[in-house]
């Protein structure tokens, strides 16, 4: 599949995307509202196929951005996903560790440091603080980092 | 009464002054078979993603080369990659040709230092007294060019700190033939060893849809049936120009992981040779003045596998946000997919195949259901070696000892 193809598989899931953004050279961002991540990430991992990266969680502006990075390897491509999670007060989204096993780790560290909620995760437990950390307490979020 | 029955329970982990990451697993067994594996990182949690929202964009290399101290070219390169892309900046091509000599010649050490641990694992010392005394020169090359055996900090946002006088070329050449030699033998003893085929084949095995699902990079994917080498798919530095193979093996088991290391590391040897006869002449720094607003993804084939850094930049003189992914990171849980339905004996090997750190398992301690310790890393080391001697037995090996020699 060459770049051209895969920019076409890409716009079959166009529907559930706010929008597509083509950076520097192979570098694809696209942007999608949390309810929709899970099924763009299924699409991408199952569908295209995609190899799965990771996902990085920032504390944005106004809301949490979970980025998830997928990989093309035939063009050298990376593929993110940016779920924009507007609801700060108690931040969610899917989980995608049920059907991408890779995701497990990076979705329990991403809750440790910003308090996402991966809904229907299979262990959500702790993975990089220490048992000792206070509960409700997230390290990369804004108003602590200050 | 039922509840006081319970499978034996391995733990592996978590501390010890070597380690290099600090790793827990509980193996649950039923017999000698592993039934079960669970994984705790992050004892050791340095925050480094953190501290480098605090530092400055030309200051982050030397932070992250201490993400690991074996993949200390890798992460910077990896980091450096994303914030050339968001600045569209690119190096001088000569800073190119060092940053591959430089990379090249840690896979070589990193995949020696695996080699020999590798053979202490299984009881072969002789392999592993061999592998590092091989190693050794390598680390002297790079202390040659950057002024340190590891954490080099040679890559900087631009260019290369350190530039390779031309006179050491020569040198350098030809201590790279006396490696190739000797790598080229350790290789062929290794690989035609039948004791290490009986030992080592069918054990551990990863299957391809596991490394898919686990999503492995690096000689964990390759010994699975995965070509997947991002200096080839997506290449940086001066990869693109120069006449190399990425080496797979479809098995999936300890040994296929072996061989893919083992031929890596002549590979390494070609590149950095036509590299060193390559290197063009010029200047190794361009002039960085600011990284505007922007997002890039920047990555590196380290010995363990694709480097993964994200970086976010809001135009300012710090990165607001910089994700980093070491390879162990996705290779480790894959234990999961590999461990589980293998024997005891095994266990060390098989996690030791994926190289995430064999210090690691300098702690291993099996307790039963009523907390006696019955086994710990000694006796777990024995079994794995009496195992190998019992395969020597059933060959038909001679029985040699050091001192016979």
């Amino acid at each position: 599949m060459k770049q051209e193809e895969l920019i076409s598989r890409l716009s079959e899931i166009k529907g559930k995307l706010i929008d597509i953004e083509h950076k520097a050279n192979n570098r694809i961002f696209l942007m999608c509202e949390a309810e929709n991540a899970y099924a763009v990430n299924k699409f991408l991992f199952e569908d295209v196929p995609l190899r799965f990266v990771i996902a990085t969680g920032i504390d944005s502006d106004d809301c949490f951005e979970v980025l998830y990075h997928f990989s093309y390897d035939e063009t050298g491509s990376v593929i993110t996903v940016k779920a924009f999670i507007r609801d700060r007060e108690n931040p969610a989204i899917e989980s995608i560790s049920p059907f991408l096993p890779a995701a497990e780790w990076i979705e329990r560290e991403i809750h440790d440091i910003l308090g996402i909620d991966f809904k229907n995760h299979p262990n959500l437990r702790r993975l990089i603080l220490a048992d000792d950390w206070p509960e409700g307490v997230y390290p990369m979020r804004k108003e602590v980092k200050k | 009464m039922k509840e006081t029955v319970k499978k034996p329970v391995l733990a592996v982990g978590p501390f010890h002054p070597l380690q290099e990451e600090m790793e827990f697993y509980q193996l649950t067994l039923d017999g000698e078979k592993v039934v079960d594996i669970d994984m705790r990182i992050s004892y050791n949690h340095r925050g480094i993603e953190g501290i480098s929202e605090k530092l400055q964009f030309d200051q982050v290399p030397y932070l992250v080369s201490r993400v690991c101290g074996i993949c200390s070219a890798s992460h910077p390169l990896a980091y450096i990659n994303a914030v050339e892309e968001i600045a569209g900046i690119t190096a001088p091509e000569r800073a190119q040709y060092i940053r591959v000599i430089v990379n090249e010649l840690e896979r070589i050490h990193s995949h020696m230092l695996w080699v020999g641990l590798a053979g202490h694992f299984i009881g072969y010392d002789t392999v592993f007294m061999w592998a590092w005394k091989y190693r050794e020169p390598v680390l002297d090359l790079l202390e040659e060019i950057t002024g340190n055996r590891n954490n080099y900090g040679n890559v900087k946002v631009g260019g290369c700190r350190e530039d390779i006088p031309n006179e050491i070329i020569p040198k350098m050449l030809k201590e790279l033939d006396k490696l190739e030699k000797k790598t080229a033998m350790l290789t062929k003893a290794v690989l035609d060893d039948p004791i290490i085929h009986a030992r080592l084949k069918g054990v551990g095995i990863l299957t391809k849809q596991a490394a898919i699902d686990y999503a492995v990079a690096g000689p964990t994917a390759r010994g699975s049936g995965i070509a997947i080498d991002v200096r080839r798919d997506d290449p940086y530095a001066a990869y693109a120009d120069l006449d190399w193979n990425v080496i797979s093996q479809p098995e999936g088991d300890v040994f296929a992981k072996a061989v893919v290391r083992l031929l890596e590391v002549l590979e390494a040897v070609k590149i950095i040779k036509q590299a060193l006869k390559k290197l063009p002449d010029g200047p190794i720094t361009t002039e960085v003045k600011e990284i505007p607003p922007g997002e890039g993804c920047g990555r590196a084939e380290a010995p363990r596998g694709e480097t993964f850094h994200y970086v976010r930049s809001d135009g300012g003189n710090r990165p607001v946000r910089h994700k980093i992914r070491a390879p162990s990171y996705v290779n480790v849980p894959s234990f999961k997919a590999s461990c589980i339905g293998g024997h005891i004996a095994d266990v060390t090997i098989t996690l030791a195949a994926v190289d995430p750190c064999y210090s690691c398992t300098e702690r291993l301690a099996v307790v039963d259901g009523h907390n006696n310790v019955i086994h710990n890393y000694e006796s777990l080391l024995q079994l794995s070696r009496e195992k190998t001697a019992r395969i020597k037995k059933e060959i038909g090996a001679p029985e040699w000892k050091l001192e016979d020699i």
